[in-house]
């Protein structure tokens, strides 16, 4: 499962807090990939000793900057690596499924796109609550009618970029915009995207940390002032 | 609906003051800021001077009473300040988490470490 033999892929983990579930996700992305970098986004607690613990480098924020600041501050970190082809983004509370990431990976190796989005919409496997997906499929209407893309799952933090896109990449929304700013890089830079299915493993752990509806109010917010 | 010109006024005051301050970098920008800035603090003595001026003012786009006049005056410049700062913070935010970023990847491993293949010095270093 290791792809060509070359390690030629970099997970890239934000990481706030995540003491309880981070060994765990750290060491079943490990299975699948050998490169994982943790960025731990100013953690008060062992997140970023037990996701070393687990196999993964990690690059310490000296502060908390956002979830959107760690994934850039990850990308720039795989970018280091010149045998580095593909980025992986991957959530550090268990709720994505490392076979979905080996699939986008697979599919950015086959060629055909440079930019793999995961969906969660694009088959039945994922369970989100009412509420949930009313709030999703705003803001994937906002964000079809405001950037150059067609997306079906605008919000999903599993992805799969190849490097010339990585490269041009520069999330600068530090928050949870940087969703949204991601998906409005790529459609400006007119690179070739496609979706993936994904499932999202909505356990009580995750539902409890997950992105409260009014953050939803807040994202907009942010991406209509930028 | 009757406009009335001070209405006018105010949503073109504001309308400029939002695109200038979401724009505005560089020196003009700031010159242009500074010297209102200037004008204003004088406007403001004289108007202390001559609170009747308020009046005339007022009359001139409508406005009931001085007072009114510069209480509209006040939220507009509020407004103003309002935006400057929120501005400048996000700048601010840009700017340390630049620094940040930097302190964390300078302090992190290599993805792949290489050797320091630099030749030591061949000599000691002369500091005469």
């Amino acid at each position: 499962m290791m792809g060509s033999g070359v390690d030629d892929t970099w997970v890239v983990i934000p990481v706030y807090n995540e003491e309880k579930v981070i060994g765990d996700v750290v060491a079943d992305v490990r299975t699948a990939f050998a490169q994982v970098v943790c960025v731990d986004d100013g953690s008060t607690d062992r997140s970023a000793d037990l996701a070393a613990s687990a196999g993964a480098r990690v690059v310490r924020h000296p502060v908390n900057l956002g979830q959107g600041a760690a994934l850039q501050t990850g990308f720039e970190y795989a970018l280091a690596d010149p045998s580095m082809e593909f980025v992986v983004t991957f959530d550090a509370d268990g709720q994505h499924q490392i076979a979905d990431a080996v699939g986008m990976v697979e599919q950015l190796r086959a060629g055909g796109a440079d930019v793999v989005f995961g969906s969660r919409f694009l088959d039945e496997r994922s369970n989100p609550t009412f509420a949930k997906k009313m709030v999703l499929r705003a803001a994937v209407g906002y964000t079809n009618l405001t950037t150059s893309t067609k997306l079906t799952d605008a919000h999903n933090g599993l992805r799969a970029i190849r490097r010339p896109v990585v490269e041009r990449l520069e999330i600068t929304q530090n928050g949870m915009a940087h969703a949204s700013e991601l998906v409005a890089q790529v459609g400006a830079l007119k690179v070739r995207y496609a979706e993936h299915p994904v499932h999202i493993l909505y356990t009580d752990y995750s539902k409890a940390k997950g992105q409260s509806l009014w953050n939803s109010i807040n994202i907009l917010a942010d991406l209509i002032l930028r | 609906m009757k406009i009335v010109l001070i209405q006018l006024l105010l949503i073109v005051v504001v309308i400029v003051i939002a695109a200038r301050l979401l724009r505005g970098r560089g020196a003009r920008p700031q010159a242009v800021r500074r010297l209102g800035l200037l004008l204003f603090a004088a406007f403001a003595v004289w108007s202390i001077l001559f609170p009747s001026v308020w009046n005339r003012i007022a009359k001139l786009v409508g406005v009931g009473r001085g007072t009114d006049m510069v209480l509209y005056a006040l939220v507009v410049a509020f407004l103003s300040f309002t935006l400057t700062t929120y501005v400048r913070f996000r700048d601010f935010e840009a700017r340390y988490t630049k620094l940040a970023r930097r302190q964390a990847l300078t302090e992190a491993a290599r993805p792949h470490d290489v050797p320091d293949t630099r030749e030591p010095p061949k000599e000691p270093y002369a500091g005469s």
